[in-house]
């Protein structure tokens, strides 16, 4: 019966510390969380104030509350998933162009000498030259309508996924090549067992790298010219002279680019959880 | 299958690292390569193993002059060069043929031969050195290759695990009388396993000395006359009164 009771209480004990350790671990997330907040909080708070206080003048530097606003206008009225999605979608569509053109590219460059020497001092020189200088000769090109822009995105993107895929593959570790080649695999074999694993971390950074110039590209594009999505949002708030609307395209700017990178990263995580790192970024 | 090294040497970048190894293997003998570091033993194996292509003179494979990979040839590396992304089952594997289930199954024979078949679903960066070195034996030995080129593949492991694989590699000797060439540098091993010891020496280095042993296997650890050969060659490299070979 005693051993019973001492084998229960340890049963108890040992749930109950398992239980205490995720309490400490998730306490740990919470305080992470509101020490990463707090200053932002602190800000809002101030900036609120003084704006109420109309230190700032409304028609320069509107409240928070009001930006706020301004969104759930938006989304009432229902235009704001237009503008969202027309954004998202070029970004996506310019990235998968991207990507795929750097994938084919790099690959050749990566796996023949050949063609490393044809393309890579060309490709090194296109890459010094600022990308959205592009943009007047592919509106020339193209025009002004999603063409022209879906291009543009993708010259963004291209370079960051080129260059990180081809430096993956050379830097694959010749002493694992050598451990195919002693197990008399072909280049093909070579190729997908083990030269496009070992650069895939390199690759998923490209792709990252790749996004986030997408983002930042899909700004350009639509203040080019555009008649509907979050850079044209900055347009309009520019000319009918309403700060709000500006400030809030820029925070869906932010918020709909930090989600898609967080998805990359969990796709990141998910692929490469044989790495052995010191930190997860 | 016999090997034959005529000459064999080797330059780096105008440094030479081994010159004029000539040496010859029958079927099935054991040969121990040892040498102070440096002198240039995991050079020859890879010349052997036709990994490196660029050296002086011939090495011929069952009579025959190559400077190819052959197919019966395994390597255990100084390193355990494990596939991060492999699980260890998948790395053992990796060099195999045929069925997903065969493979598995042998395999998995291979794991517990080495003492591992707990961590077959483990990825390398969960092992300790000692465990990654025993799945990278356990993937050359899966192959059963009838050339076996092992490159101190027992260093990094405890007296009593390196013993069971000792006898582990003798197990797989006698039953596919594979050819072995054996860089090591513990003496002690190098006496248990071989047929005859080449002892290299310099830089570059070169063959110094040749042992034969002729005792039968299996051998007794620590036997007068495996005794005698230690001191022969403590004497050889000149370090009978430290008694260390120092790495
Ligand atoms: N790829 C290389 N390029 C240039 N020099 C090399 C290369 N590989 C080996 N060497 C040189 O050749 C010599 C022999 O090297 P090797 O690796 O064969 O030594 P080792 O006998 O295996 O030594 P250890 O016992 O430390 O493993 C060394 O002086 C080394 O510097
Ligand atoms: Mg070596």
């Amino acid at each position: 019966m005693e051993k019973l009771e001492s084998e229960v209480s340890s049963v108890l004990t040992k749930d109950y510390a398992s239980k205490r350790k995720q309490q400490i671990k998730r306490s740990k997330n919470v305080e992470n969380i509101v020490l990463g907040s707090i200053i932002s909080i602190i800000l809002l708070f101030v900036w609120e104030i003084l704006s109420r206080l109309e230190v700032f003048p409304s028609y320069m530097l509107p409240a928070p509350s009001v930006v706020l606003g301004t969104i759930i206008g938006l989304g009432q009225d229902g235009s704001l998933w237009g503008h969202i999605g027309i954004t998202t979608y070029r970004v996506l569509a310019g990235f998968v162009l991207g990507t795929a053109v750097a994938v084919v590219l790099g690959s050749f460059v990566g796996f023949y000498q050949k063609a490393e020497q044809l393309f890579d001092p060309m490709i090194q020189a296109f890459r010094s030259i600022p990308s959205l200088a592009w943009v007047p000769l592919f509106i020339l090109w193209m025009g002004i309508g999603e063409p022209s822009k879906i291009t543009m995105i993708g010259v963004g993107v291209f370079f960051p996924v080129y260059l990180n895929m081809v430096s993956g593959i050379f830097g694959v570790d010749r002493k694992l090549i050598e451990v195919g080649k002693i197990n008399k695999l072909n280049s093909f074999q070579l190729v997908t067992r083990i030269i496009l694993p070992a650069s895939l971390p390199s690759f998923l950074t490209g792709l990252r790298s790749g996004l986030g110039l997408g983002w930042m590209f899909v700004v350009a594009a639509e203040l080019m010219g555009a008649s509907q999505g979050l850079g044209y949002l900055l347009v309009l708030g520019q000319n009918t002279l309403s700060p709000e609307t500006i400030l809030a395209s820029i925070i869906l700017f932010a918020v709909i680019g930090k989600l898609t990178d967080w998805i990359l990263k969990i796709v990141e995580a998910r692929a490469l959880h044989w790495q052995d790192r010191l930190v997860k970024s | 299958m016999s090997l034959e090294l005529k000459n064999v040497g080797r330059t780096f970048a105008d440094k030479q690292a081994v010159r004029d190894v000539s040496f010859t293997a029958k079927q099935g003998e054991i040969i121990g390569l040892l040498g102070t570091s440096g002198c240039g033993k995991s050079t020859i194996l890879r010349a052997i193993s036709g990994l490196d292509s660029e050296y002086d003179g011939e090495i011929a494979v069952n009579g025959k002059v190559t400077r190819d990979i052959q197919e019966e040839v395994g390597f255990i590396f100084q390193e355990p060069r494990l596939f991060p992304w492999l699980t260890v089952l998948d790395n053992v594997t990796f060099g195999l043929k045929g069925s997903k289930s065969e493979k598995e199954k042998l395999g998995k024979a291979y794991l517990e031969n080495v003492g591992l078949n707990d961590s077959a679903h483990l990825f390398p960066k969960q092992l300790s050195g000692g465990m990654a070195q025993r799945v990278a034996i356990a993937r050359a030995l899966v192959t059963s290759p009838e050339i076996l080129l092992l490159d101190e593949p027992f260093s990094a492991l405890d007296a009593f695990t390196k013993m069971q694989l000792q006898d582990l590699l003798l197990n797989i000797w006698k039953t596919y009388q594979s050819t072995i060439v054996i860089v090591t540098h513990d003496i002690d091993e190098a006496t248990y396993l071989c047929d005859r010891i080449i002892i290299l020496r310099g830089q570059p280095g070169k063959i110094d000395k040749e042992i034969g042993i002729s005792e039968p296997r299996p051998r007794a650890r620590g036997s007068m006359l495996l005794a005698d050969i230690k001191t022969e060659i403590l004497e050889s490299l000149g370090l009978n009164r430290t008694e260390v070979l120092v790495k």
